[in-house]
């Protein structure tokens, strides 16, 4: 039984270079643990990946389609970051998106069907983030005021703002003209996103790019960014300090609910022009990784949704090219956050052993 | 009584199991001090599991212990992260159910749309089956759904009666008493994390194997959230989580006649009912708890360090 036990000691500081590495070698494990999973349902893992890879990265179109579906992702991730910052843990981007999709639509198609583009673009991208605000504020008031629970409610109000989408695309909003198919009818030109030709890479790009750059200057340059910053490190202190925290929960859902309500806006905007279903392939599930990824960096989620989108995009390709289910992108998502999250004890911690002679002195597991 | 209420009633008994199974589960968890958000991660691969396994058997019994094997074995990914790594619980437990419900995609594609070889049928039991009124609703029911009549006393008792059940509350209110006591703090957590995954694994099954026989994506459809969320309505006691899922049950079990019937509301808005029922009673039940003074067990949540004892 003399058998030494390992105990965990907590560091001071994270040591630098372990938080830079963390995510790399997180996703080479996750890729690793995917492989084997590969290897396990007779697939060769290598010739998946790289199928994935080329598919994503390897050409000008697979490319432009990583960046197009950066677009969503980035503008999600960031809105569900800042909430991360408060500990809001907001997990119902999926719902803001179609909200902001519902909004920017009904902006296209009933309230401004003939203005010019530059009153309609700006109108949509406004209604897409107040569709996406309100329905964040949901859980946001009954968090600041009832103590709700807000993953809970953030959560459910995903599948109602689906179902909500689903009913207009089936029901009020569906197209005449749509041959008996669930969608709105398309928009007018003028409500399209302007693309980057030849490729389907929109304006949203821009969108999310200043996104990260409102973000990082709100959290780094403003009294408002330092009080989430120092409700979300230690609420208490925070109180005593007299900030307001149920204003804050408000403000900052509703912040988080908008940006994802602008990626549901310029989805429709820039990729479908209408409402019609499958709008999003949980682009509010992978954002919830993407913004932890990314430790809630503006920039660093910049990067890590490119990425990501690569993932989503190579999923896709092995549907095409070789027949394979293209929920593997989300299984590998998992994954990555699973690695990470047991990394982080890695830089926060010192694992060290235990001698077995000072066993006497403190009673060990067994 | 109306033929129609006893039948809806019914029917909501039998979609209450599946919640129910898993909101147990999740106070079992809970009650040790771990939060585990990954319900619906492990109701799924319990579901796929739990489908696959009677589809090639055509054993349904094995494909509810194959079932419970999974949805145990995807809950101790969350307690070695949760546990020994002392990672932070909510977004562990979200990865598991993004994992869980990518992985059940994934490896689940064959079998879509495939016909069920066999599941749980119900059956009437002898003498009870025949009283009236209680008979039908109660109990014309399946095995699995006759498991959590058991279950639910069960549980109970072993709570709020037993030495064990003591240990339990203990430890997810204050850890350290525990670790003083002499009882292993990861261990009884690990142990009660495993069961919350073996209950949602079966709560999953019973979805795929007897209440609506077959596998698709995402099949759960947000029951998961709904027990967490009831978990709450419950006050972290067995007794009332059955009250609750029997409401639920009720609601799914009305939403589903109505669709039926072909009411004047849309589908869409009656399929948003039970999430919108989830937030009210949510919202309900945390005012009633705050005024009650009854809380989360106080140590839900946090990891545990020896070191900081005092």
């Amino acid at each position: 039984m003399a058998s030494s036990s390992f105990y965990i000691e907590r560091q001071p500081t994270a040591s630098r270079m372990v938080t830079l590495l963390l995510p790399v070698v997180s996703i080479f494990f996750a890729l690793l643990l995917g492989a084997i999973v590969l290897l396990a349902a007779g697939h060769d893992p290598l010739a998946v990946y790289r199928a994935m890879f080329n598919g994503a990265f390897g050409s000008t179109n697979g490319l432009a389609e990583t960046l197009v579906k950066t677009i969503p992702l980035l503008l999600a991730a960031l809105g569900v970051s800042i909430a991360f910052r408060m500990l809001l843990w907001n997990i119902g981007a999926e719902g803001q998106l179609h909200l902001g999709a519902i909004f920017a639509t009904g902006t296209a198609l009933y309230l401004l069907p003939s203005a010019p583009s530059y009153v309609i673009i700006p109108a949509m991208v406004l209604a897409g983030f107040i569709g996406g605000a309100l329905w964040g504020l949901v859980p946001g008031v009954l968090r600041a005021y009832f103590k709700v629970n807000e993953i809970i409610t953030s959560l459910m109000l995903n599948y109602v703002a689906i179902l909500l989408s689903e009913y207009l695309v089936h029901g009020p909003w569906k197209n005449p003209q749509g041959f008996g198919f669930p969608g709105t009818a398309s928009f007018p030109e003028a409500a399209w996103l302007p693309r980057l030709l030849p490729t389907r890479v929109h304006l949203g790009l821009l969108f999310g790019i200043v996104a990260a750059l409102v973000l990082f200057v709100i959290l780094r340059r403003t009294v408002w960014g330092y009080e989430i910053r120092v409700i979300g490190e230690n609420e208490r202190a925070a109180r005593y300090a007299g900030m307001n925290i149920a204003r804050n929960i408000l403000l900052v859902m509703a912040l988080s609910g908008g940006l994802a309500g602008i990626a549901g806006m310029s989805e429709v905007s820039g990729i479908a022009h209408q409402l019609q279903r499958n709008l999003s392939p949980g682009y509010g599930y992978t954002a919830i990784i993407v913004a932890w990824l990314a430790k809630l960096n503006p920039w660093v989620i910049v990067l890590v949704s490119f990425l990501f989108a690569g993932l989503l995009v190579g999923g896709d390709q092995l549907q095409v090219s070789m027949g394979l289910p293209a929920a593997i992108a989300p299984m590998l998502q998992g994954t990555i956050l699973f690695f990470l999250l047991g990394g982080e004890v890695l830089a926060r911690y010192r694992i060290r052993l235990r001698a077995p002679e000072r066993q006497t002195t403190t009673s060990g597991p067994e | 009584m109306d033929t129609l209420i006893i039948s809806i009633l019914a029917a909501a008994i039998g979609a209450a199991t599946a919640i129910l199974y898993a909101c147990l589960g999740e106070i079992l968890c809970e009650r040790a001090g771990v939060l585990n958000l990954g319900v619906e991660g492990m109701m799924l691969m319990g579901a796929l599991s739990g489908f696959a396994v009677t589809f090639w058997t055509a054993s349904p019994l094995l494909g509810a212990l194959a079932a419970m094997l999974v949805g145990g074995l995807m809950s101790l990914i969350h307690a070695l992260l949760t546990v020994t790594l002392r990672a932070n619980q909510v977004v562990s437990g979200l990865a598991l159910t993004l994992f869980g419900s990518g992985l059940s995609a994934f490896l689940g594609q064959p079998l879509v749309g495939q016909p069920p070889s066999a599941s749980f049928t119900r059956f009437s039991i002898p003498l009870l089956g025949d009283i009236p009124l209680l008979g039908p609703i109660l109990f014309r029911q399946d095995l699995l759904t006759y498991g959590t009549y058991l279950l639910v006393p069960f549980l109970w008792f072993l709570l709020f009666r037993t030495r064990p059940g003591l240990n339990l509350r203990a430890v997810g209110e204050s850890p350290a008493t525990t670790d003083a006591m002499g009882l292993s703090v990861v261990g009884l957590r690990y142990l009660y994390v495993f069961l919350g995954g073996v209950l949602a694994g079966l709560g999953g099954a019973y979805i795929s194997i007897a209440y609506n026989p077959g596998w698709a994506e995402n099949m759960t459809a947000g029951r998961g959230w709904i027990a967490i969320a009831l978990v709450i309505f419950a006050t972290w006691n067995p007794a009332r989580a059955a009250i609750g899922a029997y409401l639920f049950g009720g609601v799914e079990a009305l939403q589903f006649r109505l669709q039926g019937t072909g009411a004047a509301l849309s589908p869409f808005f009656l399929s948003m009912l039970p999430y919108i029922f989830t937030i009210l009673v949510l919202v309900i039940a945390t005012r009633e708890t705050a005024r009650r003074r009854i809380g989360a067990p106080a140590a839900l949540g946090l990891p545990y360090f020896r070191e900081d004892r005092s």
